[in-house]
């Protein structure tokens, strides 16, 4: 069976004075129709890089250095930037973290959800009206023929975020990107935007990468989760399984990590030291001097990211055995 | 490791520190042409106030851990500033070991500011970047002690650098030079410079990753311990709350809504704003159990509800609510609760 989106090796890098940076170091993952994954990560682990690298909007002086991204049987990657037009905003959205920098402050929320429609489909204004007023009942705005007629900064944040979410609904799309779509929001109104993308996602069958560094917030709306440190993946699997067994040490140390896991007052497990910047990440394991379990071979050679056990569980460890019942690979 | 470390409420009745009916408004009607409107054929002179807090009294006991948490514009970071007199009250009294310190001039309250600290939000703004780590930790010491020789300095901020785990030998660096958490150790060190006894952390973890984050809250626990030092922690961090406080204050539009010790308030939360707010955390591994839902949206502090303030987003609402405003009551030991559905019992 295809996937609806496969990312092959990506690979993405910034060209500087001193040289290439790679942000993206070949990672790889798939998206089924309907299917929502989480992408998880400290800050300059890679996964807003991942984000926009999948609808090519990585802008200079970086690019694309490597692998593909097939959607519907097409390479994103080396498709010119017209017919990129043609699919980003159409086929796959993007949510971004700051609604009021998403918003144009000077339109109309009306004219900016017609103009997306338009600018995809040959339809008159009162029909695309139509079409935005539906979905602003969608996403729950109250009162929404007035609503359309008014300006980003007469909403409040959380009702910001949900005519983003209505504006990326719009035209229908197969996949929706939502960067950290709810960490300039209070605790709340996140529980209730995340309510309504897992619901929206669920009726229209849309496909969700949820971008965020909260644990809390993947693991009760996706299905799959991919963690991310240092420009790769070092562990996927369904989120369920990567939550209650986990096998990375660095996925274990972000979870240990969380205080609420512990009696209050205790000491809470910290990971030593901090992720390495792009221009020294160490040789071997990119976790390897902030690793408690770390062996000679972790500083020598990378580890592959392979299948661990039957349930689509894929590690990049030394350290961490495949299940017994894989057999030799 | 993971022993209990020991609860000093009641060790001490007296407190530390102490707030008794603090209100804060800010005037923000501007110049005088602003303030001018014609209303039914007249000329009307009117001020516009922001009410950001609104009759705040409580108690911190020594060594205790105080948190106060809240949504965005509940008034919580002007409360930390009204307390340290960052901000002059409106009217309320401060107290610090008993003495009022709310009407004290700049230097009278020079001893007060050395017991006092604050650790700020973001170490990115809070450091002057045009000052070495050196500069930076010392002025603080040389400013209250204006005696101290050149070398005490100097040990001094070789010593303090070394608790919150920044090496001495960077001492001649530049705040660039740092990552956010070993800035957010520089502002803690900074903190620490006085030997204060009270430190207000307002969101000291808020900017950090979950792995440096962890670093630094057992930082400020370690310190705690060693140094006897009382916490006001303002966060809207749930989760961290749950971990590091001795009791828990839940405030909404500038109003003190309940004040529990945190393990009570986290397993039983009476006011009906702490059960939504507590229902909303995300928690790992745990399949969403359906949080309560509040209707509509916070309402400005400029034109505050009449009645009790969350009326408007209440389930629990009645005609009681809308009218008269409840008062803060103790509802069971150490459990004050300001709200008129459980003081007759309806929650």
């Amino acid at each position: 069976m295809s996937h609806l989106l496969e990312v092959n090796d990506l690979e993405v890098k910034f060209g500087l004075r001193l040289g290439d940076l790679t942000a993206i170091n070949g990672i790889s993952f798939n998206l089924n129709k309907g299917e929502r994954m989480g992408l998880v990560g400290e800050s300059g682990a890679g996964k807003s890089v991942t984000g926009f690298a999948i609808i090519n909007l990585i802008s200079k002086p970086g690019f694309i250095s490597g692998g593909r991204v097939m959607f519907n049987g097409r390479d994103l990657a080396a498709l010119s930037e017209e017919a990129m037009r043609e699919i980003r905003g159409n086929h796959i959205s993007m949510i971004f973290q700051d609604p009021m920098m998403t918003l144009n402050p000077v339109l109309t929320i009306g004219t900016q959800m017609v103009e997306t429609l338009q600018a995809h489909r040959s339809i008159t204004r009162s029909e695309a009206e139509a079409i935005a007023l539906e979905k602003l009942k969608k996403v729950q705005i109250p009162s929404p023929e007035k609503r359309l007629a008014q300006y980003p900064h007469e909403f409040s944040g959380g009702m910001r975020q949900r005519i983003v979410i209505a504006i990326a609904l719009i035209t229908d799309p197969e996949i929706i990107i939502a960067d950290e779509p709810t960490t300039a929001l209070d605790v709340t109104i996140q529980a209730e935007i995340m309510d309504l993308l897992q619901q929206l996602c669920e009726s229209e069958d849309t496909g969700l990468i949820l971008i965020t560094h909260d644990l809390g917030v993947v693991s009760q709306v996706t299905e799959k989760i991919a963690v991310m440190y240092a420009g790769k993946i070092v562990e996927s699997g369904p989120t369920e399984r990567v939550v209650n067994d986990t096998k990375h040490p660095y996925t274990q140390g972000l979870i240990k990590a969380l205080p609420g896991s512990l009696q209050p007052g205790a000491r809470l497990n910290q990971i030593q030291g901090m992720m390495p910047t792009l221009t020294d990440i160490p040789p071997g394991c990119a976790f390897n001097p902030r690793c408690p379990i770390c062996e000679a071979i972790c500083r020598d050679q990378e580890p592959p990211f392979i299948p661990v056990d039957h349930l689509t569980r894929m590690v990049a460890c030394h350290m961490v055995k495949p299940d017994p019942s894989m057999g030799t690979r | 490791m993971t022993t209990e470390r020991p609860n000093p409420i009641k060790s001490d009745k007296n407190g530390l520190l102490a707030l008794k009916q603090v209100v804060k408004h800010f005037d923000i009607s501007g110049g005088l042409l602003d303030r001018l409107r014609f209303e039914k054929g007249r000329l009307k002179h009117q001020r516009t106030t922001v009410k950001a807090v609104n009759n705040v009294s409580f108690t911190i006991a020594p060594g205790e851990t105080f948190s106060v948490v809240g949504e965005s514009g509940c008034g919580k970071s002007t409360l930390a500033r009204t307390t340290l007199g960052i901000y002059p009250p409106n009217s309320g009294r401060i107290l610090y070991r008993g003495e009022r310190i709310d009407n004290k001039n700049a230097q009278q309250m020079l001893p007060f500011r050395r017991k006092m600290q604050m650790i700020f939000q973001d170490p990115y703004a809070s450091l002057n970047p045009r000052m070495t780590v050196m500069q930076t930790l010392e002025e603080p010491v040389v400013f209250h002690n204006p005696s101290i020789s050149r070398n005490q300095v100097k040990d001094r901020v070789a010593e303090v650098m070394s608790q919150v785990g920044v090496d001495p030998k960077w001492a001649a660096r530049y705040p660039h030079e740092f990552s956010g958490g070993q800035r957010q150790r520089i502002s803690i060190a900074r903190a620490l410079m006085v030997d204060p006894e009270f430190i207000v952390a307002d969101e000291p973890v808020s900017a950090l990753d979950v792995s440096i984050q962890a670093q630094i809250l057992n930082l400020l626990m370690d310190a705690q311990d060693q140094r006897g030092l009382t916490y006001m922690f303002i966060t809207h961090d749930l989760s961290v709350v749950e971990h590091i406080s001795t009791r828990v204050a839940v405030m909404y539009l500038g109003t003190l809504c309940e004040l529990s010790p945190a393990r009570t308030l986290f397993e039983s939360p009476r006011h009906p704003y702490t059960q939504a707010l507590l229902s909303a955390i995300p928690k790992l591994g745990r399949k969403k159990t359906g949080h309560v839902k509040l209707k509509g949206e916070v309402p400005t502090p400029i034109n505050l509800p009449s009645g009790c303030v969350f009326h408007g987003r209440c389930i629990y609402a009645d005609p009681r609510c809308v009218e008269e405003v409840p008062q803060a009551r103790t509802v069971e030991n150490m459990v004050i609760v300001a709200c008129h559905a459980v003081e007759e019992g309806r929650i």
